[in-house]
């Protein structure tokens, strides 16, 4: 059965450093996206499980089978290309049958295999037709079958869906992951889109310049990032600089630009400086001056209806400002201009240490 | 007025012609009409004239025995040498673009190198090379290894047409998205079946093209395969010999025009047939996909077969092209040792005619290459943009093309033929410039209607939009994108007329340029030593490497946008 385990991994380019002492451990049967802003090495990391290029340093293992010396033929392995690459001189149908056909199985189960996996992508209409003949949602089902036919166990998907448009998209996302299950394959989802990552995978690792910088579920991701850079990554996040006036069995109180004081959780020593990282459906907002907990108060500086939700940009009187989120049916309107009164939970917020290289340094992508 | 304004004044003057529907309009026809003129129809018209000759000669068993035999001769070679370049040129450019050596950089460069060599000094180094008993590796056998006739012809054209075919392989390979190659792989295929089955279909036009560039030089060489043919006739060297017979008194006029006639007709409807054939059958014919032999094929892909791949694809380029090519330049560095050096400078006895030859042939090839820019441009612009519509833009293209298919030296008896009938008095200098225009304008028009429509339209209408005339867009836009291509074209059209024998030898009598004395030389027409020829041969390559060296300067890096 196909797990996957890297193992100190380093790949340079040149002068770049596009993978620096990768490991990872990929569960069998498991849906898993690596997820990074282009750059990160995401590509980069998927190529060299495929052995489409070969590694500098560092071990990889498909199964119990080392193979960062074994050719791409002989790994086991799909692959989907952003782009498809379907053969241009093949009919749809001669694509997916390409596979088996390099295996040498005789045609009749090749055809059998063919018909397999096009009943699994809905596509049974226009095989005769080429590639530049074919919708992208077509060639992107063409590209999955094709893949599947070879019967690979494990499949590379390399921004599979980075050339479709947002309604196609969405539907297909679902559709991979469900065929992925249902043959039990261990699947690597290469994407920069967070939702993307998020909505169909069972864990995603986060990358960032050649580094691994969190694995986990979403949720965890979520809930829990490790680290600002994942925290602004996935989702999104309100940062609030300040510094820890009191701290005793990890309860703080921090002191934010302009002077005000709010509680947090963490465990972060007196006196430190701080970025208070808060979701912006985390926020409690009401309209006026009132006392409660954890406070922060501000002006409504901007709206925005969004349909499902509308999101607020509050100011402060430090000028910092911050976004707040709320369903939009839930809501009695508020307008530009109104004083608002924000609460949250303390435990509910996360504390980072002040990066050494600065805020929007370690922020960026 | 200073010189600003008035290139302002005479900007704003173009862009109010160009921008006259009339103006564009005229200056297409002006293209079309010239073309025809100038290019297409003379030839044609040549053959038709006399026409009639060929009565002459259908009764003359043995000269129509000889006729059809070399022509045969012409196509089997053609067809024997574009294969066998095709063949010793995949895996020569596979190793420049995907071997992981820095020394392919130098490889690269060296493959060009029997290119600079012009055609008549390259015959005549081969012949040294391969059959001189005195010199080259037949000295080590003790006597000639390759005699003089067809399998010197053969790797004569072999040499020649390598470099070509490398270099269009190499940019098909760089074109190519690896990623179907990557694909393959990934579904299961070794190396050798993921390019027998996806890179080779993928760029099938790109290797007929290549044995298409290769049979139409095989086919128009006409001076370094005269050097070489020994008692063997091809086509051209049959065209030759005829006109040789003549001037010498062997044959009469009626019998020298017949047979010219008769077999310039037949070398060109059957190349005509052929490059149809070609074109129309070219892009179905499938390789066959069928069989799968996973092991013999994985053979073929790993290590062992590889090596020796890259091996025997070493040996044959160093050993077949790169030496015999370069093997001149032995003659010509003794000669540097000995008096020929300052004769030669002094230009007494036979350097007279060397010098004043080079001129001619340097003089011709700039006159060609500005007037085939002029009459040529208009051309490229109307194929590129499909100016005429889709269907006449394609015929155009096609029509373009014949030039490059027809034998040159049948292109040149032909223009003679009408010329000097149409036009008693003309001088050879222009019948020479006419001819060498109607062989190297498709070269020009097809570089520079590539490098326009590689040219996005949006880039012209987005100069459109931010209020630019069409002269303006041509000259801000256009020529700075294409200007190192279209230099890279106007080289090619200049090297190819100076290396041009057979149409030249077809249209003069008096006139002669470079290769056409080198030739001469060799053949003992005019007596020469072999020091003298090496020299001369020599100091060829040396112009012509310096010509492309100052090109490569001129261009690097620069032209990719």
């Amino acid at each position: 059965m196909p797990d996957v385990r890297v193992a100190n991994l380093t790949k340079k380019f040149g002068e770049i450093t596009a993978l620096d002492n990768i490991n990872l451990h990929i569960h069998d049967q498991e849906y898993f996206a690596l997820l990074g802003p282009s750059g990160c090495g995401k590509t980069t990391l998927l190529r060299l499980i495929a052995g489409l290029i070969e590694p500098d340093s560092g071990e990889i293992y498909i199964g119990e089978k080392r193979v960062d010396n074994v050719p791409p033929e002989a790994r086991d392995i799909g692959f989907v290309f952003q782009t498809f690459a379907l053969f241009p001189h093949m009919t749809a149908w001669e694509n997916v049958l390409y596979g088996p056909r390099v295996k040498n199985f005789d045609l009749k189960k090749a055809e059998t295999i063919g018909d397999e996996v096009l009943e699994m992508v809905k596509l049974h209409e226009r095989l005769d037709a080429y590639p530049n003949e074919l919708s992208g949602g077509m060639m992107q089902r063409i590209a999955v079958a094709r893949a599947l036919a070879a019967g690979a166990k494990t499949l590379l998907l390399d921004e599979p869906l980075g050339q479709l448009d947002a309604k196609v998209r969405n539907e297909i996302r679902y559709e991979i992951r469900k065929m992925a299950k249902d043959l039990n394959l261990t699947a690597i989802h290469v994407t920069h889109d967070q939702a993307e990552a998020m909505s169909i995978s069972d864990r995603i690792a986060v990358m960032k310049k050649g580094k691994i910088v969190q694995v986990g579920t979403p949720q965890e991701l979520y809930l829990q990032p490790s680290s600002l850079f994942v925290a602004h990554f996935i989702g999104e996040s309100n940062f609030l600089e300040g510094s820890v006036v009191d701290s005793s069995d990890g309860e703080l109180e921090i002191e934010l630009r302009g002077g005000v004081k709010v509680d947090a959780v963490g465990g972060v020593g007196k006196g430190e400086r701080v970025v208070l990282a808060i979701r912006p459906e985390i926020f409690a907002v009401e309209v006026g001056t009132h006392r409660r907990k954890n406070t922060l108060r501000g002006k409504i500086d901007k709206i925005t209806f969004e349909g499902t939700f509308i999101r607020y940009v509050i100011r402060f009187e430090s000028q910092d400002s911050v976004v707040v989120i709320r369903p939009s049916l839930a809501e009695t309107w508020m307008s530009i201009g109104s004083e608002v009164t924000l609460s949250f939970e303390p435990k509910k917020a996360h504390v980072f240490a002040y990066p050494a290289a600065g805020l929007m340094e370690e922020i960026s992508v | 007025m200073n010189r600003r304004m008035l290139q302002r004044k005479i900007t704003d003057a173009l862009n109010v012609l160009s921008s006259k529907k009339a103006v564009k309009y005229a200056m297409y026809l002006a293209a079309v009409i010239l073309f025809f003129v100038l290019i297409l129809v003379p030839p044609i018209l040549g053959i038709a004239i006399k026409w009639g000759t060929i009565q002459q000669v259908l009764d003359q068993p043995q000269i129509i025995g000889r006729a059809l035999s070399s022509v045969a001769n012409s196509f089997a070679i053609a067809l024997l040498v574009s294969a066998l370049d095709v063949l010793a040129g995949i895996p020569m450019a596979w190793l420049i673009t995907r071997g992981k050596s820095k020394w392919l950089s130098i490889l690269d460069t060296l493959a060009d190198i029997p290119f600079i060599v012009p055609t008549a000094a390259l015959g005549y180094s081969l012949l040294l090379f391969w059959n001189d008993p005195q010199q080259g590796i037949s000295s080590l056998f003790g006597g000639s290894i390759v005699s003089t006739g067809w399998l010197l012809v053969v790797l004569l054209h072999f040499t020649f047409s390598y470099p070509v075919v490398v270099r269009v392989l190499v940019g098909a390979l760089l074109d190519y998205r690896k990623e179907y190659e990557q694909a393959s792989r990934t579904l299961g295929a070794v190396p050798f079946m993921a390019f027998r089955t996806v890179t080779s279909p993928i760029l099938k036009p790109s290797l007929i093209a290549a044995f298409i560039m290769s049979f139409a030089r095989s086919l128009s060489e006409t001076g370094a395969t005269f050097i070489v043919a020994g008692a063997f006739e091809n086509g051209p060297v049959f065209l030759q010999n005829m006109k040789q017979g003549f001037s010498d008194g062997l044959v009469t006029q009626a019998t020298y025009e017949g047979a010219t006639v008769f077999a310039s007709v037949i070398l060109i409807a059957i190349s005509c047939t052929i490059f149809a054939f070609i074109r129309i059958f070219g892009s179905k014919l499938k390789l066959p996909f069928k069989g799968m032999w996973p092991n013999i094929e994985r053979k073929l892909s790993y290590s062992k077969a590889a090596f020796s791949r890259n091996t025997i694809t070493m040996i044959v380029f160093v050993a077949i092209v790169l030496l015999p090519a370069l093997f001149v330049a032995l003659p010509a560095f003794q000669a540097v040792f000995t008096k020929t050096l300052p004769d030669a400078f002094l230009g007494s006895g036979v350097w007279s005619d060397y010098w004043q030859s080079l001129l001619v042939s340097y003089g011709l090839g700039a006159i060609v290459t500005v007037l085939g820019f002029i009459i040529g441009l208009p051309m490229a612009i109307l194929i590129a943009r499909k100016k005429l519509g889709k269907s006449l833009s394609a015929l155009l293209d096609i029509l373009v093309n014949i030039p490059l298919i027809v034998p040159s030296i049948a292109l040149g008896v032909s223009l003679k033929f009408f010329w000097k009938d149409s036009f008693p008095l003309m001088p050879e200098m222009l019948l020479l410039i006419f001819a060498h225009l109607a062989i190297t304008y498709p070269y020009i028009v097809k570089s520079m209607a590539a490098a326009f429509e590689r040219i996005s339209m949006d880039m012209e209408e987005a100069a459109r939009t931010l209020g630019a005339k069409p002269f303006s867009v041509f000259s801000t836009i256009i020529m700075p994108l294409t200007k190192y291509s279209i230099l890279s074209g106007a080289i090619m059209v200049f090297t190819r007329s100076v290396s041009e024998t057979g149409a030249t030898v077809a249209v003069v009598t008096s006139l002669r340029t470079a290769p056409v004395v080198i030739v001469d030389w060799v053949k003992g027409i005019v007596p020469a030593t072999s020091l003298e020829i090496g020299l001369g041969c020599g100091l060829l390559i040396l112009l012509s490497f310096i010509i492309l060296f100052a090109l490569r300067l001129v261009t690097r890096g620069k032209g990719r946008y």
